[in-house]
């Protein structure tokens, strides 16, 4: 645990990404502070210039695995520190990136680019546990700013972070929204995911969209047979609902190409 | 006594006036829900639910009936046994730390409106948090002072099946008031039966004339007729042995490959009583609060214990729930603890049926 005195070192890195995830961190107004106040943050190129050498006593990593570079110096990012967070849909499952992942990529590469010989890619987007060993991952496309604070809270008390791991339809039910699966015919996906949005969709009468990818134990295929059967949700919409942020976490990468024709 | 249509608004008032919170069914977001009422005018007069497995809509009665419909996907639970509380927080000293207590000062409330089987399930929730060793002060400050104005069923839901469990379709005990609507074409009056002391001094404000035989006949011929259109039936004998002698059944697999373990069934349902506590600090650690969730027997983290989840498979976790609803709950509190509203069934989003499922284990043919 660490001491008072010395207040730890953290570091924001960037993966492949849009930036969001670390954002949320900046989005924490009333609480930023009050984390500057507990932790040195030691290297976050989104909000400060200044850089503080490493070792960092804890980092953020955002983004997925896209290049080979990168694929460097993700281990390098492991060796300069003692806990590593992973935040955010890419670099726990890849992203939306990892779309890129169920076609050829070469194709692509000659399609998008004039010179292609100067794109150094790899085939596949990958999230950053595929890669180092991930002390914590944090869900969500973008993470909550209230989870992101309590792993960190969780790490300065040297307690465990409450981050559960069961499915939206706990906070939904907890915060008395209706379901809106059962009495508006809407498909959501919530019970194969994973809370911590705080069941923000289906408050605003839509499905969710899987933002916090796949719950601990989801049964995908018993939701998609019901889609299926009783809301006539057709074969191409099934594979798009599970091909989303989390499209390569595998309980949902198998259940979209189980429906691809 | 039978109260006038146009007379009930002063059982309301006279609510009101004693202090009372009035809480009933209204229509909220394409549902009926239970939350504050001011008037009748509030209720969802004229509409019905129509629900089966996975399945849930409001349509349009073509009468004015202000207790056409069933039970909506929340119960009185949410009031009673909040689904997050703060139980304590603490500061820390300089000798150690100090405990600052939560205040717990719920309304009074009245429950307007409520069913002959949420009756039941009140009563259940009496004994696991009253009538045991432990008695849950959340619970009991909340229960305390509730005045429960109960409607006998016109008419059961797609789901219901109190008939099978001995809940309903008509109250016998447990309420203040009890209202049972007779609606015909050129009539609109509740018949109202006194429950308690309470219950009498808040209807002497309230205009009323003597129930009649005809009036009683009635009402009675309303529980026939509602007994008769249970959506759903269970059949009770022996059920716990059943149950024990078939933790093995070929069932619980078959239930598990549905199955979500998405815990909806046991948020909606009126009996289920479990939680959770998380404890959380500020980032300082100066300060910490422990808070208290629902949670259900649905989740991993449920049966977490050293080294992992004792029911990590789907099939430990719905033979969890219904072993404990139907079987175990009666050797703890001497009850079945289901009361046969249907919740459950309907809020489950890919229709599970508590009821096939008992059904299916009898070996029965289930449709
Ligand atoms: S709306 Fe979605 S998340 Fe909410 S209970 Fe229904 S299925 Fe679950
Ligand atoms: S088990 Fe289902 S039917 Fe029985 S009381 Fe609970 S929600 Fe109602
Ligand atoms: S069925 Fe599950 S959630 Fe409900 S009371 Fe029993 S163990 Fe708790
Ligand atoms: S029985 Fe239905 S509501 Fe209950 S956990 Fe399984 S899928 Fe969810």
């Amino acid at each position: 645990m660490p001491t008072r005195r010395q207040r730890p070192k953290l570091a924001v890195w960037k993966f492949a990404s849009c930036d969001g995830c670390q954002l949320s961190l900046l989005d924490c107004e009333d609480e930023l502070l009050a984390v500057a106040d507990a932790v040195e943050i030691a290297y976050f190129p989104e909000a400060t210039r200044a850089v503080v050498r490493g070792p960092y006593d804890v980092s953020l990593v955002e983004g997925s695995i896209t290049t080979p570079h990168d694929a460097e110096r993700i281990r390098q990012v492991r060796k300069a520190s003692r806990f590593l967070v992973t935040i955010g849909a890419c670099a726990t499952a890849g992203g939306i990136q990892a779309l890129r992942n169920f076609q050829d990529v070469e194709e692509f590469i000659t399609l998008v680019y004039a010179q292609p010989q100067y794109i150094e890619t790899l085939e596949r987007s990958t999230p950053i546990a595929e890669h180092v060993f991930v002390d914590f991952e944090l869900r969500g496309c973008p993470i909550n700013k209230m989870q992101l604070l309590e792993v960190v809270n969780a790490y300065l008390n040297g307690r465990k972070p409450n981050i559960p791991t069961y499915s939206v339809c706990l906070e939904c039910k907890r915060q008395g929204n209706l379901c809106v699966m059962v009495a508006h015919g809407t498909p959501c996906l919530g019970p194969v995911t994973q809370a911590g949005c705080g069941a923000l969709c289906p408050a605003y009468d839509r499905g969710c969209y899987a933002c916090f990818g796949p719950q601990d134990s989801p049964n995908t295929g018993s939701l998609a047979h019901w889609w299926q059967t009783r809301l006539d949700v057709p074969r191409d919409d099934l594979v798009r609902a599970f091909r989303g942020f989390n499209a390569y976490a595998e309980p949902f990468r198998k259940e979209s190409e189980a429906h691809e024709q | 006594m039978v109260v006038a249509r146009g007379d009930l608004q002063q059982l309301l008032d006279a609510l009101t006036a004693q202090g009372y919170q009035v809480l009933g069914p209204r229509v909220r977001d394409g549902a009926i829900q239970y939350d504050e009422l001011s008037s009748l005018a509030d209720l969802p007069i004229g509409w019905t639910d129509r629900q089966d497995g996975g399945f849930y809509r409001l349509e349009k009665r073509d009468d004015e009936a202000l207790f056409g419909y069933v039970v909506g996907p929340s119960s009185w639970k949410r009031f009673l046994h909040p689904p997050t509380v703060t139980l304590w927080r603490s500061r820390r000293t300089e000798e150690g730390f100090e405990l600052v207590e939560s205040p717990q000062d719920p309304p009074k409330y009245a429950f307007f409106g409520v069913r002959p089987c949420e009756l039941h399930a009140i009563s259940i929730q009496d004994r696991v948090f009253l009538q045991g060793p432990y008695v849950d002060p959340i619970y009991r400050s909340r229960r305390a002072g509730i005045f429960v104005v109960a409607v006998n069923c016109g008419q059961a839901g797609g789901t219901c099946f109190c008939t099978s469990m001995g809940t309903g379709p008509r109250a016998r005990k447990g309420f203040d008031l009890a209202l049972t609507e007779l609606l015909g074409p050129e009539r609109h009056e509740f018949v109202v039966e006194v429950g308690s002391p309470a219950g009498a001094e808040i209807l002497a404000q309230v205009a009323h004339r003597p129930a009649t035989p005809e009036d009683r006949a009635r009402v009675a011929e309303i529980e026939a007729e509602t007994s008769r259109q249970m959506g759903r039936q269970m059949e009770t004998a022996g059920l716990k042995e059943l149950l024990y002698t078939n933790l093995e059944h070929p069932r619980w697999e078959e239930v598990a490959s549905r199955c979500l373990t998405c815990a909806n069934c046991t948020m909606v349902c009126p009996t289920c009583f479990c939680t959770t506590v998380e404890d959380v600090t500020d980032l300082t650690g100066q300060e910490a609060e422990r808070r208290r969730l629902w949670d259900s027997c649905f989740t991993m983290e449920f049966s977490y214990m050293h080294g992992g989840s004792v029911r990590s498979s789907a099939r430990s976790r719905y033979r969890q729930w219904m072993t404990h609803k139907l079987a175990t709950w009666q050797d703890q509190f001497d009850v079945i603890g289901c009361v046969g509203c249907g919740r459950c069934i309907t809020w489950c989003p890919v229709g599970i049926d508590i009821t096939q499922e008992v059904a299916a284990i009898r070996g029965e043919p289930v449709t």
